[in-house]
């Protein structure tokens, strides 16, 4: 999967050995990863972009508070959430608190849209502007605490355990917000991707 | 006893996950078999994580790593100054 854990203990021992220039590798295979868990939160492009640069720097910097008790990438993707969410509460102006608070409620309907015909959308149609736009604005309206573990999760690819240890909940309330943003995903895109228009049926077909 | 279409939907997200025990797998098996509704929500609902987690749908900005390594060279360069000061 990613670097070998070992080699990049070695790395980190290397830097704070005073290579310094070594955290360029270092950091090289979680740079889009660092990116998406800022952009999961601010949701823009410039911001997110922003976000990480600092993340990354607020890494190096702190990289002697490194204990490898957590995995590197699990470290750095809370280090890359606590600069996304120190941006969105000086965007909102709001207290710290009133974002941690954003909890999911029992209400609400998370029942999947029923379909009956229904076509697989191939991963060439992604060459389709409007169809990566559709799926950008699908994440983006998921409620906040729905996006951030959908990122995670699906996007980036942490397990449940390196999600909750990240984000500081149990592995239930992962399990139940992923459940809930794939739901929301599901019955928002699915009556956009069925979309037969004559107009289209060329571009659907055209992976067969 | 045959699982109701709610009862399958409540556990879409981990069947996708694999960890469903294997009793509840085999249940929800069964029902697939015969449920054309389900099967669609599960077949769909799995397409859109695969087209979502594609890397052309969340493009990196153009450049951002490019950006992202000369600022890191700024500060490895300061912090280099900063240590010889000492
Ligand atoms: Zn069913």
């Amino acid at each position: 999967m990613r670097m070998a854990e070992t080699n990049e203990a070695g790395l980190i021992a290397r830097i704070l050995g005073g290579e310094k220039e070594l955290f360029h590798e270092l950091i090289r295979p979680y740079e889009r990863m660092v990116y998406l868990t800022v952009f999961s939160i601010l949701k823009n492009e410039a911001d997110a972009e922003d976000g990480a640069q600092e993340a990354v720097i607020s890494a190096y910097r702190h990289l002697s508070s490194f204990r490898g008790d957590a995995k590197f990438s699990t470290w750095l993707t809370t280090i890359a959430i606590n600069e996304g969410r120190k941006r969105l509460r000086k965007a909102k102006s709001v207290a710290e608190d009133s974002i941690d608070e954003e909890v999911e409620g029992h209400e609400g309907d998370y029942s999947p849209a029923p379909l009956t015909d229904w076509r697989e959308v191939p991963l060439e149609a992604l060459e389709r502007k409007e169809l990566r736009e559709a799926l950008r604005g699908a994440v983006a309206e998921l409620p906040g605490i729905y996006r951030e573990i959908f990122i995670l999760r699906d996007l980036e690819e942490l397990n449940v355990e390196e999600t909750a240890q990240a984000l500081g909940i149990t592995a239930n309330v992962v399990k139940v917000r992923l459940h809930r943003a794939r739901i929301l995903l599901q019955k928002r895109l699915v009556p956009y991707l069925k979309t037969t228009a004559p107009a289209r049926r060329g571009f659907f077909g055209r992976a067969l | 006893m045959k699982l109701k279409c709610k009862h399958v939907w409540e556990h879409i997200s981990e069947y996708i996950d694999n960890s469903v025990d294997a009793k509840l797998r085999e249940e929800i098996e069964r029902h697939l078999e015969h449920c054309e509704i389900c099967s669609a929500i599960l077949d769909s609902t799995r397409n859109i994580l695969v087209l979502t987690a594609d890397e052309r749908t969340f493009e990196l900005p153009v450049g951002y790593s490019k950006r992202l390594h000369e600022r890191l060279t700024k500060e490895l360069e300061g912090s280099e100054k900063d240590s010889k000061k000492e």
